[in-house]
């Protein structure tokens, strides 16, 4: 997360802050004066304070502060005016405007420094009002500025609120791992439209709520994923993590949880593994189911993996290409320097293609995946064949290539006006098949620009398409030439 | 098949169990509700335990569905929003004991929702007695479970002059509470005569709850797992006391509508209904 940068300046920035808040911690003399008797007989592991409070008209005794690195460290201070209830005392937080030198958004951390025991609580619950309808980009629990981890974050992200105070419910997925949690309440807000504004939050506290419900684990937003086509070594994540749960007022409400809270299986794990962070690493050929579950209650989501093994690669390089640089506009290739290509995927839509950049021995190639057709745009740098003959490129692919298998490839040109539309586009297809279409070579495309009949302009020549009946090929040496 | 159901002046030693009243009363110092129940013997004669193969119908000689958007297609005269169907997908035994009235988020006919409603129209009725159904009712903002019963001369008299009963109703924004109530000619809609009652820990969607009425010629009596919080009389009500005559049950899950509102983009679809039984008896 964005807002947890430079961490290392929150120490110093927390001094700085203590000396403008209202309270201080007293637990530690409290753990310190009672800790001299001794029973040494069946010595028992340690129990820390069960202290729901955290804020209801002031601090509990155990609590600091840290502001997150970036933020305005002075946004958060105690408001001896507005209060939730009878009272006059809250915490407040100034936004600040976007281009504030004091700091860019309000953000931080409420600690315990001994640690409490909140296993016999469901739910962290406060109540929030602003100063204008807003959206808070964050609230929650668990953030203990433990870098590495935070294992036990539950993240309320989005939240809207407004003028009136309303009460915010988050639930703990799992009291029985928080047998000393020292991450009791954070919050991250930024300007809304480049302006600050205040919000109040009060009564934080931890309850035993009896009226939620549908407490579960969700993983993949809940959906059953389906994966046909993984390959040894992909990696895949099972994310986001969620907890779901049924408010009071009927409403399911999902929060982000750090996916410790979850336990991991796969059911073959010879196809693929997962590890404790939600990460599958596929293994070999073969079909697996990976759920999760949460208290030992099946999550909502899963994932169906088909791994095809050992996916087919090219084993030697496209030939080095031998033309003079001087007759060549190079799109791809590492024998020429190359035009600047906006992307290699549009990812229109309905395009299920997938592309990554891979070598083959020291030569990068493109490599499609799952390919039905994929848009390549030059739109920026359009090329101006005109004076070029030829259009050149090599494939291969480790799929079937008997007829009527294809390979196709359109060029489009945006002609005079050199945008998209406007009547004088100019575009054609050529369509590749056996003999010249095999299938585990190199296949080189050397076709004369002549061919592209439709293609009567090309000198603002802008897109170009990928398509066919080979879902998996690897390209190179895309270039005109003369 | 006659089987014996005697309520005793039993002391219900409950923590689910308190009115509204009570609870405002109670909620200071941890005091066993003890009720003192009206002392009568009931005699079970019908009821339905909805045993049956999965996905199969409730059984036809007792049941039969309403179906659509209601006579003036206007939404069962409050507004409601989904269109009744008797497919399995809205209206099945589980196979486990229950029947489950199913709404759902689906475009069907014209409506937006579609969900369950039987009744026992001109397969049974009755006059006095208990009526009890063990429930576990759906959640979320929009949803709108319902136990309740219409007068059987509603075609010849139409509502509300011939009278309704709701033993449970409610809303599923607030799944901690239930409400009973009575309507007739001058107090029906808005003005029906009803009261709620809510659980100090739980929620009615979590778990089954039993859910009765014990209707005299002078009194109904509605109970939450057998604790009485509310009972109507005829000075209750600012108009006719029409329940005198037969009475037919239903079980429906309406989608929005005039009592419960809206649903929002946060209810949660499929909800559920689950009936355990339904048991109509007579007193002795």
């Amino acid at each position: 997360m964005a807002y947890y940068e430079n961490i290392k300046e929150i120490n110093m920035k927390k001094n700085q802050l203590l000396k403008n808040v209202l309270f201080n911690i007293f637990g530690l003399l409290i753990l310190t004066t009672f800790g001299c008797k001794r029973d040494v007989g069946g010595l028992q592991s340690p129990t820390f304070p069960t202290t729901a409070e955290v804020f209801i008209d002031g601090f509990t005794g155990d609590l600091s502060y840290a502001a997150y690195g970036t933020s305005d460290v002075r946004a958060f201070q105690v408001d001896n005016q507005v209060g939730y209830g009878n009272t006059t005392i809250s915490m407040r937080y100034d936004v600040p405007d976007a281009n504030s030198p004091n700091g860019s958004y309000a953000g931080g951390t409420y600690l315990s420094e001994i640690g409490r025991d909140l296993r016999g609580y469901n739910a962290l619950t406060f109540y929030i009002k602003a100063s204008q309808a807003a959206t808070i980009a964050e609230v929650g629990f668990g953030d203990d500025l433990d870098l590495g981890t935070k294992q036990h974050q539950v993240a309320l992200k989005n939240l809207q609120v407004n003028s009136s105070w309303k009460k915010v419910i988050i639930p703990l997925p799992d009291p029985s791992k928080l047998s000393r949690e020292k991450g009791l309440f954070y919050y991250a807000a930024a300007p809304e439209n480049g302006r600050g504004y205040s919000f109040w939050i009060d009564e934080v506290k931890f309850e035993k709520l009896t009226d939620l419900s549908g407490l579960t684990g969700v993983i993949l937003n809940g959906d059953n994923r389906t994966i046909s086509n993984a390959e040894n070594g992909d990696k895949i994540s099972l994310s986001p993590f969620e907890v779901s749960v049924n408010l009071p007022t009927g409403v399911n409400q999902r929060a982000s949880i750090s996916p410790y809270y979850l336990t991991f299986s796969s059911s073959v794990p010879s196809v693929a593994t997962v590890n404790e962070l939600g990460i599958v690493s596929v293994l070999s050929a073969g079909t697996t189911v990976i759920t999760a579950t949460m208290n030992g209650n099946i999550t909502l989501g899963k994932l169906n993996l088909t791994s095809i093994g050992l996916a087919g690669f090219p084993p030697t390089p496209a030939p080095t290409p031998t033309r003079n640089a001087a007759n060549v506009i190079s799109m791809y290739s590492n024998a020429y320097t190359n035009v600047a290509i906006d992307t290699w995927n549009t990812r229109w839509l309905f395009s299920t293609a997938e592309e990554s950049f891979v070598k083959i021995n020291t030569d990068d190639v493109i490599r499609y995946k799952t390919l039905n057709f994929v848009g390549i745009e030059f739109t920026s740098n359009t090329i101006n064949a005109s004076t070029m003959t030829n259009f050149h490129l090599n494939i291969w692919t480790p799929d079937n290539t008997t007829l009527p298998n294809n390979f196709k490839i359109k060029l489009i040109d945006f002609g005079a006006n050199n945008t998209f539309g406007g009547g004088d586009d100019k575009e054609h297809e050529i369509t590749i098949t056996r003999p010249t279409l095999v299938s585990n070579n190199w296949v080189t495309i050397d076709v004369p620009l002549s061919s592209f009949t439709g293609l009567t302009t090309r000198s603002n020549l802008a897109q170009m398409v990928f398509s066919g009946t080979i879902p998996n090929v690897f390209v190179d040496n895309v270039y005109f030439y003369k | 098949m006659i089987t014996i159901y005697k309520q005793l002046k039993t002391p219900l030693f409950t923590t689910l169990s308190f009115t509204l009243l009570l609870l405002l009363s109670l909620s200071s110092c941890k005091k066993e509700v003890v009720q003192t129940l009206p002392e009568r013997e009931w005699t079970l004669v019908w009821s339905d335990d909805f045993s049956g193969a999965a996905g199969s119908k409730p059984d036809n000689t007792k049941w039969s569905f309403d179906i659509g958007r209601g006579p003036g297609g206007d939404g069962w005269g409050n507004q409601e929003l989904q269109y009744y169907t008797d497919r399995s997908s809205n209206v099945q035994l589980d196979g486990s004991g229950s029947l489950v009235l199913t709404a759902r988020s689906e475009s069907f006919a014209g409506a937006g929702y579609t969900s369950g409603r039987i009744k026992t129209k001109d397969l049974y009725a009755q006059a006095y007695g208990r009526f009890e159904a063990r429930i576990k009712t759906p959640t979320g903002p929009g949803l709108w479970p319902a136990f309740w019963m219409l007068g059987s001369n509603i075609d010849a008299v139409p509502w509300p002059q011939c009278g309704e009963i709701d033993i449970m109703e409610q809303r599923g924004q607030h799944p901690s509470i239930t409400y009973g109530s009575v309507h007739g000619p001058g107090f029906s809609g808005r003005t029906s005569i009803s009261k709620a009652y809510a659980l100090t820990s739980g929620r009615f969607d979590t778990d089954y709850h039993v859910y009765a009425i014990e209707w005299g010629v002078d009194f109904i009596d509605y109970y939450v797992d057998n604790f009485l919080y509310y009972r109507i009389t005829p000075k209750d009500v600012d108009g006719e006391w029409v329940y005198n005559h037969p009475f037919y049950l239903l079980f429906n899950v309406a989608v929005g509508g005039n009592f419960v509102g809206f649903p929002t983009t946060g209810t949660p679809f499929p909800q559920s209904m689950y009936i355990d039984y339904v048991k109509v008896y007579k007193q002795l």
